[in-house]
């Protein structure tokens, strides 16, 4: 009898079982998949990236002995006040909405003990986080709910968010499970709705106009207050020389990998540039317009921690900033709650329903009996451990090449594990003086 | 009465004046002299103060006031009174785009017409404008209540939440969700004081009210050709 070897059952790469479980999940309801997060894909990152270390030519500074200093003032091109922070780290906006109030009081207290700002979101400033934030940075949204002059005063800084990196080109989403009574009455909307944030500013249209705008805001707050413009990962270069000729103090530059609350999964992983690739173009324009420095660039989207952080300043950054690993540090994602994750059909580590607002941990939702297992003082000494660590390690990177202050880290530092690492940071593939784009080859 | 002149004084002077008159609470009163279109001006004012701007300003004059009481004797540019707390706004001649733009309270009185996004993401403010208003007016808008003696451009109150929406005029066409509603009593009774307070000579009687249907509050798959 005539026996054909059986084959191996095989998967498809290009349906493989989760693109196929998605088009079942889109057949069965009819409508995109929305989540929080940043983009899961891989795409080349810090990771990618490595310090050579001082050798021969390059002299170490001892760590623990020789000073490594990680200061940085945000806004010394116009502002009267500008902002000094003891690290070179801050906290992302993140919405009252998105996050509970304790949230918002534990990021709050966390940022202050470490010595660094943090900053509101889509939704208005609460009480909680300006009590608890000796330094915070106050959104001017496209949405501009609860946005009044008197939150504006008391800002510290002014971010005037263009853009984010988990959706470059899309406005905000906080459906209505966590639009409850105090939510929805900071954003003027009754209790319950889907709310859908615009994307485009409702009173100014290009970088001509937002020059006007930034008059308009520096004359409410008699010229004190720093200026940030945040943009997504999209045209770094332009972006970033349009912000500076608008007028800002600050660019905030946020790449694809960067968290949002809620949106559409396919944008979160199909729209903007990752963060690596972001970095050089910014600083690129900075300098060909004399104001690298002058003009302060906080990036962020991805960064984890002090190894990030470095490569993000070496890179030309002065100064980075958090939102998912804020989060991660605060207790979302935690192992401890894995029954609960089961139970919303999802894991440790892939949660990512933000916007249905039943956070096991507390974090992510206006639901008064899952926010009170976060407590405000012991998140906030976590968010102080991990900031101190990630600066720790950043100056341990800095110190092994040779530099006294983090921002003498350079590109030249560097050198890269791939070829796509190369070319985005701009710097020697290991083992070579080469990277693709390098002039003169 | 006192005169600050544009001519002579900058920006800076001019605002800084104002605000720290409205905040000492004295209602006083200022006049504005030769503004020629300049950008921001009496922004930010934060207390009862008579401001007359003789002639006509550029982008987000009387932006993000309170209780002042701010009139421009001419026409104003985009965003007149954007983010606008309380007080009053008077324009004698025209105004631009989204003028308005997310008012929380207080009234905007446009005597001519008003450009396009008259009333963008209104939150609380009350606009009456004599004249008739551009397109997309009151696209998101949330609260308050938007007054027009003219006609309405195309869209109007697209995606619109609570906010109300007076006619007179022919509306162009309706944006997104906008429906035209029944003028009930109290509607008529808000008409009536919003006029008398923008002495404006018209009757309730012959507005209609247009305002959200309220479908696309929460997304609903059968409804996504609407967006
Ligand atoms: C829960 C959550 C809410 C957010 N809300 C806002 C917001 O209101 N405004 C904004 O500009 N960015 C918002 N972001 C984006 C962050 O400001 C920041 O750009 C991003 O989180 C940085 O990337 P990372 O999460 O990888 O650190 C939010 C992010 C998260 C995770």
């Amino acid at each position: 009898m005539d026996k054909t070897p059986p084959t191996e059952p095989r998967q498809s790469w290009t349906f493989s079982r989760e693109v196929n479980a998605e088009i079942r999940r889109a057949a069965e309801t009819g409508i995109y998949d929305i989540r929080g997060g940043g983009a899961k894909r891989r795409v080349p990152h810090f990771d990618d990236l490595l310090f050579l270390g001082a050798s021969m030519s390059r002299y170490p500074l001892e760590g623990y002995r020789e000073k490594c200093g990680t200061g940085v003032t945000l806004g010394t091109r116009f502002a009267k006040k500008p902002i000094e922070l003891k690290i070179p780290v801050t906290i992302a906006g993140m919405s009252f909405g998105a996050l509970s109030g304790n949230a918002k009081e534990a990021l709050g207290r966390g940022a202050t003990l470490a010595g660094t700002s943090t900053t509101t979101g889509d939704g208005g400033m609460t009480e909680e986080e300006r009590g608890h934030s000796e330094k915070l940075v106050y959104q001017y949204l496209p949405s501009r709910y609860g946005m009044n002059p008197d939150d504006l005063r008391r800002a510290d800084a002014i971010e005037i968010v263009v853009g984010q990196g988990a959706k470059p080109g899309g406005g905000g989403m906080l459906l209505g499970q966590k639009i409850t009574e105090r939510v929805a009455g900071m954003r003027d909307l009754p209790v319950g709705i889907d709310q859908r944030s615009a994307c485009r500013h409702p009173d100014w249209t290009g970088p001509d106009d937002l020059e006007i705008k930034i008059l308009e805001l520096r004359e409410i707050t008699n010229w004190e207050k720093p200026i940030y413009i945040k943009v997504g990962g999209a045209r770094p270069y332009y972006d970033t020389a349009l912000a500076v000729k608008a007028g800002a103090d600050v660019v905030v530059l946020d790449g694809m990998q960067g968290g949002t609350a809620a949106t559409q999964d396919v944008f979160i992983e199909n729209v903007g540039q990752p963060t690596l690739a972001c970095i050089r173009p910014a600083v690129q324009a900075l300098q060909d317009l004399g104001m690298h420095r002058e003009v302060q660039l906080v990036v962020s989207g991805g960064i984890r921690s002090g190894a990030d952080m470095a490569k993000a300043l070496a890179l030309g950054a002065d100064a980075v900033a958090i939102g998912t690993a804020a989060l991660v540090a605060l207790g979302d994602n935690d192992p401890k709650w894995e029954s609960e994750y089961q139970k919303l059909g999802t894991t440790t580590g892939a949660y990512d329903d933000w916007h249905e607002g039943r956070d096991p941990a507390g974090i992510t939702t206006q639901d008064p009996a899952l926010a009170a297992r976060l407590d405000p003082v012991e998140g906030g000494r976590r968010l102080r451990n991990y900031l101190n660590v990630m600066t720790l390690e950043c100056q341990t990177l800095a110190r092994a090449c040779g530099k006294s202050h983090v921002h003498n880290l350079e590109p030249e530092d560097l050198c890269a594990l791939t070829m796509e690492a190369a070319a985005m940071a701009r710097v020697p593939l290991a083992g070579t003086d080469w990277w693709p784009g390098k002039p003169g080859f | 009465m006192t005169v600050l002149d544009m001519a002579q004084l900058s920006l800076r002077e001019i605002n800084e004046t104002l605000q720290g008159a409205a905040k000492a609470q004295a209602n006083a009163a200022y006049e504005i002299a030769n503004p020629r279109g300049a950008h921001a001006v009496a922004v930010g004012l934060d207390g009862p103060l008579a401001v007359t701007v003789k002639g006509s300003t550029g982008y987000y004059c009387a932006g993000m006031n309170k209780e002042a009481a701010i009139t421009v004797e001419g026409s104003a540019g985009p965003g007149v009174a954007e983010n606008m707390m309380s007080g009053t706004v008077t324009i004698e001649g025209d105004a631009s785009q989204y003028a308005g733009a997310t008012g929380h309270g207080g009234l905007l009185n446009i005597k001519g017409n008003a450009s396009s996004r008259c009333g963008i993401s209104m939150k609380g403010i009350d606009i009456v404008v004599h004249g008739s208003i551009g397109h997309m007016s009151a696209f998101m808008a949330q609260k308050g209540n938007l007054v027009v003696l003219g006609d309405a451009g195309e869209a109007l109150g697209d995606s619109l939440y609570e906010a109300r929406i007076f006619v007179r005029g022919a509306v162009k066409s309706l944006g997104a969700d906008c429906v035209e509603k029944e003028m009930r009593p109290e509607h008529l009774a808000l008409l009536a004081d919003l006029l008398a307070k923008a002495g404006a000579e018209a009757k309730p009687e012959e507005f209609r009210r247009y305002g959200s249907a309220r479908t696309l509050y929460n997304f609903n798959i059968d409804h996504a050709d609407a967006y």
